[in-house]
């Protein structure tokens, strides 16, 4: 089986909210002194990816992004998770193109790479959040689309997903080639690779495409705002200030907690 | 051409995303000069297309047995056919795991744009633009949508409902032929138990986070609370990764966006993507030991104590005030 797992590095967003600044004028964020990551869901993703060739014994991962030169990071990363390949698609246009224009070019890619029975993507990235590359790039490969996977099987040529809905899980069963999009859950907390292995991962081959090597629209894939634009980005300044409930005793504190609570609540 | 549609899956039934969804519609197609249309999906459509049809100019029923239970690929197929014969401006979804998985892939069929998680929508010339937070809830942007259909799923709980009309609007059944696409096929459907009342209806939540220390608290001490206030219960991205309790209850940018009018949160720092998922709750308070914890910058009352001393005297003072 042919595997290949989409990955996006953003900048950490585990960063603290005062730390962290935006551009109003670029509507980009600042990098600052935040550190660049993996986006979760993308390595859930490949930690997905892993499990499954662990159980079926065999199969190949590729991994792919699409990014700044430093991307490269995160894809060395994922080699060292033990991923089998790795390609990056650099971008010299905008840093942040919108959804259709990243779906655009990872298909052409992932045309160029060659036949995948299972294309992987994070459900959402942790800084624009907008949902979509796995679905659009379904669409723009022609392929069905499973959402907020985590957990698949390979039976008898068959692939079976369980997925996350609003009040449970489904199963699916679905005929290759496919592309999921994966959420998180107990099991497929990424693994940490071991330094060494982070070391000898720089060391492995890695693919690397510039946007006029795809066959694509390069210069409107550098716009990367056919589809939409960002049009403001900025801080909402939105404080409340908390009553923090007094007392001498722990027990004069929760009464008027308890007391404040059936305020708000008797009032339901 | 300055339509509004509204695209509704019918299991969920008439709850508050749905009559925030018309609200939206509503307010939106009055600001274009065009009709609010709602297109309904799923068994129980014609119960919800009745209570639609006080609110909408028409309503569609997607009227064919495979449409009955929610199959990704059939379903886009025929919300695909619909929403291209009724050519409107705007499509307007709900934020549910079906709507999302949806909607990016409805735009691109129409010809169209998508943009998700809105809260809010609004017209500014020719074009549409919607604001939604970004940067795990950090920072908030307003995005310019470039292509007609503009689809948006909304955080459609927060949305005021739609004002019901005089006269009603036009239910139609629509017969339909969609071949079912069998390359995904759902072979089976599990509702976890608190699924049955869900999180995002409810009025008040009481949240538990990565300071619980383990499963057991959720069930013995927060648990007794919880049935106390007639609260949900739901927990921080950090309780659920660490299984805890089942990923249904997590709350934040990447789980449920709740909407209740008291948020209780328990041991829960405030990492800037749990506050978004409960930007939208009209009173938050928490426990928690330290007093410098995020969470307490949007709180309007708390308490800096462990919770394990303040719980169990919490549900007895109460229950004591309850009497």
């Amino acid at each position: 089986m042919n595997i290949l797992v989409c990955l996006k590095q953003i900048l950490d967003p585990e960063i603290p909210a005062r730390d962290f600044r935006v551009d109003p004028a670029r509507r980009e964020a600042e990098r600052g002194s935040a550190n660049l990551v993996t986006n979760i869901f993308c390595e859930n993703a490949l930690e997905t990816a892993l499990q499954l060739r662990e159980r079926t014994g065999s199969a190949k991962i590729t991994v792919l992004s699409y990014g700044q030169p430093s991307a490269e990071d995160s894809l060395r990363k994922a080699l060292a998770m033990k991923a089998d390949a790795a390609a990056l698609i650099v971008n010299d246009g905008n840093a942040n193109p919108d959804p259709l224009t990243t779906a655009r070019v990872l298909a052409a890619a992932i045309r160029k790479l060659g036949t995948f029975d299972l294309i992987m993507v994070g459900r959402e990235a942790g800084d624009w959040g907008a949902g979509q590359t796995g679905g659009l790039l379904a669409e723009e490969l022609g392929l069905p689309c499973v959402s907020f996977v985590d957990r698949i099987e390979s039976e008898g040529g068959q692939l079976r997903l369980k997925r996350q809905t609003d009040t449970g899980w489904e199963v699916l069963e679905a005929e290759p080639p496919i592309v999921a999009t994966v959420t998180n859950d107990e099991h497929n907390l990424p693994r940490i690779p071991k330094v060494r292995d982070v070391m000898m991962s720089y060391r492995q081959p890695l693919t690397k495409w510039t946007l006029d090597d795809l066959g694509i629209e390069a210069n409107e894939a550098r716009a990367g705002n056919t589809y939409y634009q960002v049009a403001e980005l900025f801080i909402p300044q939105k404080e409340t200030r908390c009553e923090f409930v007094t007392g001498d005793t722990l027990d004069q504190k929760v009464e008027s907690f308890a007391k404040r609570i059936v305020e708000v609540t008797s009032a339901l | 051409m300055n339509d509004v549609v509204i695209c509704l899956f019918a299991s969920a039934g008439f709850d508050k995303a749905a009559q925030g969804l018309a609200g939206a519609g509503r307010r939106l197609a009055d600001e274009l000069g065009g009709r609010l249309r709602a297109v309904v999906i799923g068994a129980g459509a014609d119960t919800l297309a009745l209570e639609f049809s006080r609110l909408c100019d028409t309503v569609i029923i997607a009227d064919q047995a495979e449409l009955a239970e929610y199959q990704p690929e059939t379903c886009l197929n025929a919300l695909v056919r619909l929403c291209g014969e009724l050519s409107p401006r705007t499509v307007l979804l709900g934020n549910d795991a079906y709507s999302q998985e949806i909607a990016p892939r409805l735009a691109y069929r129409l010809g169209g744009s998508a943009v998700g998680d809105g809260v809010e929508v609004r017209v500014e010339g020719e074009a549409l633009r919607v604001s939604r937070q970004v940067y795990g809830g950090k920072a908030q942007a307003v995005i310019e949508l470039k292509r007609m259909p503009a689809v948006v799923w909304l955080r459609a709980r927060s949305f005021a409902p739609a004002p019901a009309r005089a006269e009603a609007g036009e239910v139609t059944r629509a017969a339909l032929d969609i071949q079912a696409d069998t390359r995904t096929r759902v072979i089976e459907r599990k509702r976890e138990e608190q699924g049955e009342a869900r999180l995002e209806e409810a009025r008040v939540i009481v949240s538990g986070g990565r300071g619980i220390g383990g499963p057991e608290p959720f069930t013995t001490e927060l648990q007794p609370l919880a049935d106390l206030l007639g609260a949900q219960m739901a927990a921080s991205r950090a309780a659920c990764d660490a299984g805890w309790v089942p990923p249904t209850w997590q709350v934040g940018q990447t789980g449920k966006k709740v909407t209740p009018d008291l948020y209780l949160a328990i041991a829960i720092t405030g990492a800037s993507q749990h506050m978004a998922g409960i930007s939208e709750a009209k009173t938050i308070s928490a426990i928690n030991t330290d007093p410098d914890a995020p969470i307490f910058k949007h709180c309007q009352f708390g308490i800096v104590e462990d919770y394990r001393k303040v719980v169990p005297l919490l549900r007895e003072k109460l229950a004591a005030l309850q009497k």
